[in-house]
């Protein structure tokens, strides 16, 4: 069972409370200002890193606060480095890495 | 190498099992391939064994970071069916369940393949609309598919609980007759043998860590943990780790690596015939033929390359197995694992060419390989001989996530599968 830091409610809570929202970061592109091609639609509704260690993620407390929020979660060990708020700036992985050891 | 018969049977046991010969020798790396396949599943196996054995092509190496069949194909439950929905999905699949009928004895090796049926259970008016749509369809598709009433699903599966006070309703259920299931590590070790006798090298715990291009962009090998090998084409053919291998060839993949777990029960005498499955309580059991129960459902809700997976699943799992047979609700769980599956957007497989000159991918079968296994693995070899897609597998291309061609079985099961 994961533990999760849900950044709203500042509580560390299990699993069950949270549901996953897949990678964090993706930009929709910017469709009403120029001509988006289909490579460019498919990397943004089907591309993703799925990356093999540190991950970026959203999660949502969907039976909590209901918010969703942003975390960074190593994929091999599934430990959260972060769980960070959406309007927080994206946290440099180098700082995560050096903070965690 | 030894031809599997009664006779050799009779004459190793009466010298005590002592004098059977290794069934392939652990190969040490040439310098260079004609082929090489990342990855020694039942998949990449069996693609080496229809490569040389179809196409003459025998120098080949198939190469896993692990010891072969360690992967999906030794963690998975089993099951074999070609129920699906699409057109493009019924060809694959029913060209593998095809091939499953008379694998043993292509192989010379017992896979035990066993056409003990498939019932899907229907719980709800949904459900029956929808389980009956599948058998239209697959019977225009010349899939088999029947339509069961409750009486006719007990007379077939006797543990189902069809009273009118279940939790969950049996209000009829989908049968193939074809579909079963048939033993995982014998398929890895039957198409490991097959290959082995006809020239191919299995090197095992040699992980790939890079695949190589020269100047022109087309592919000249893979940098192992053994140095460099060269092929003149690569087949990626790795599972969950797929989209780190193609990384490393410039091409990014539509895939997301989950884990998905199994359990099994201490092994118990045969009261359990065939496979059942529910969709909407969302799981699946079957018996083994050592008599386990073998269980599983959905993935974990997060990506993951831990192979192990969380708790809320495995008890979610035994929860619906539990309200569907009460009967199995104090049997002790012997065993649970994960493996780490990959899973495209529209829950159908990639299998063919890439963008890059010599490089294969046969990847994105999420969390139903297995029933696969000698459809996806001949198609393969036939895509990477000729260098063209083989009629069966052309729809599942990597490109279908630019064009907007998806085969939407995600929509169709409304499950991942």
């Amino acid at each position: 069972m994961l533990l999760i830091r849900c950044p709203y409610c500042q509580q560390t809570l299990p699993e069950l409370e949270f549901t996953y929202a897949g990678q964090a970061h993706v930009a929709r592109p910017d469709a009403a200002n120029k001509q988006i091609s289909d490579e460019e639609w498919r990397d943004f509704l089907f591309i993703r890193t799925n990356v093999k260690g540190p991950h970026y993620e959203r999660w949502r407390h969907a039976h909590g606060c209901g918010r969703f929020f942003n975390a960074v979660r190593d994929t091999v060990s599934d430990r959260f480095l972060i769980t960070y708020k959406v309007e927080d700036p994206r946290p440099e992985l180098s700082d995560l890495l050096e903070k965690s050891e | 190498m030894t031809h599997f018969s009664a006779l050799s049977l009779l004459k190793n046991a009466l010298t005590g099992h002592k004098n059977w010969d290794a069934q392939w020798p652990d190969s040490q790396p040439k310098a260079e391939y004609d082929v090489i396949i990342v990855g020694a599943g039942g998949h990449g196996l069996g693609a080496a064994y229809y490569l040389a054995k179809e196409h003459g092509i025998t120098n080949v190496a198939v190469i896993d970071k692990g010891w072969l069949g360690g992967g999906n194909t030794g963690r998975n439950t089993t099951i074999i069916r070609s129920n699906y929905l699409y057109d493009e999905s019924a060809r694959l699949y029913d060209h593998a369940l095809d091939l499953w009928d008379g694998l043993s004895q292509e192989l010379n090796y017992n896979v035990m393949y066993s056409n003990r049926g498939v019932l899907m259970l229907a719980h709800n008016v949904h459900d029956v609309q929808s389980f009956k749509r599948h058998i239209h369809a697959n019977r225009l598709n010349g899939v088999d598919n029947t339509w069961l009433t409750p009486q006719e699903a007990k007379e077939y599966c006797p543990p189902l609980d069809i009273s009118a006070s279940a939790r969950f309703p049996v209000m009829g259920a989908a049968l193939q007759r074809r579909a079963g299931t048939a033993r995982h590590d014998a398929v890895a070790w039957g198409y490991a043998r097959g290959a082995s006798q006809r020239g191919v090298d299995i090197i095992q715990n040699c992980p790939v860590t890079a695949i190589r291009r020269g100047p022109d962009g087309r592919v000249t090998g893979v940098e192992t943990a053994r140095g460099f090998i060269g092929a003149k084409k690569v087949a990626v053919s790795a599972a969950g780790h797929t989209s780190v291998v193609m990384d490393s060839a410039g091409v990014r993949m539509p895939l997301e690596s989950y884990p998905l777990q199994a359990l099994v029960s201490e092994p118990v005498k045969p009261v359990f015939p065939c496979v059942v499955m529910s969709n909407t309580v969302h799981a699946y059991i079957s018996q083994s033929d050592k008599g386990e129960l073998v269980i599983g459902s959905g993935t974990d809700q997060y990506t993951s390359y831990s192979q192990r997976g969380g708790l809320p699943l495995i008890e979610h799992t035994v929860a619906a197995i539990c309200e569907i047979f009460p009967i199995f609700n104090r049997m002790r769980m012997l065993r649970k694992w994960g493996g780490i599956v990959d899973v495209t957007p529209d829950r159908s497989a990639i299998l063919g060419k890439t963008p890059v000159p010599g490089l294969y991918v046969n990847c994105g079968w999420g969390t139903g390989g297995f029933k696969a296994t000698p459809g996806a693995a001949h198609t393969l070899a036939w895509t990477v001989a000729k260098d063209e897609p083989h009629a069966i597998n052309a729809p599942f291309t990597l490109e279908r996530f630019a064009t907007g061609r998806l085969i939407d079985e995600a929509a169709a099961a409304a499950v991942a599968h």
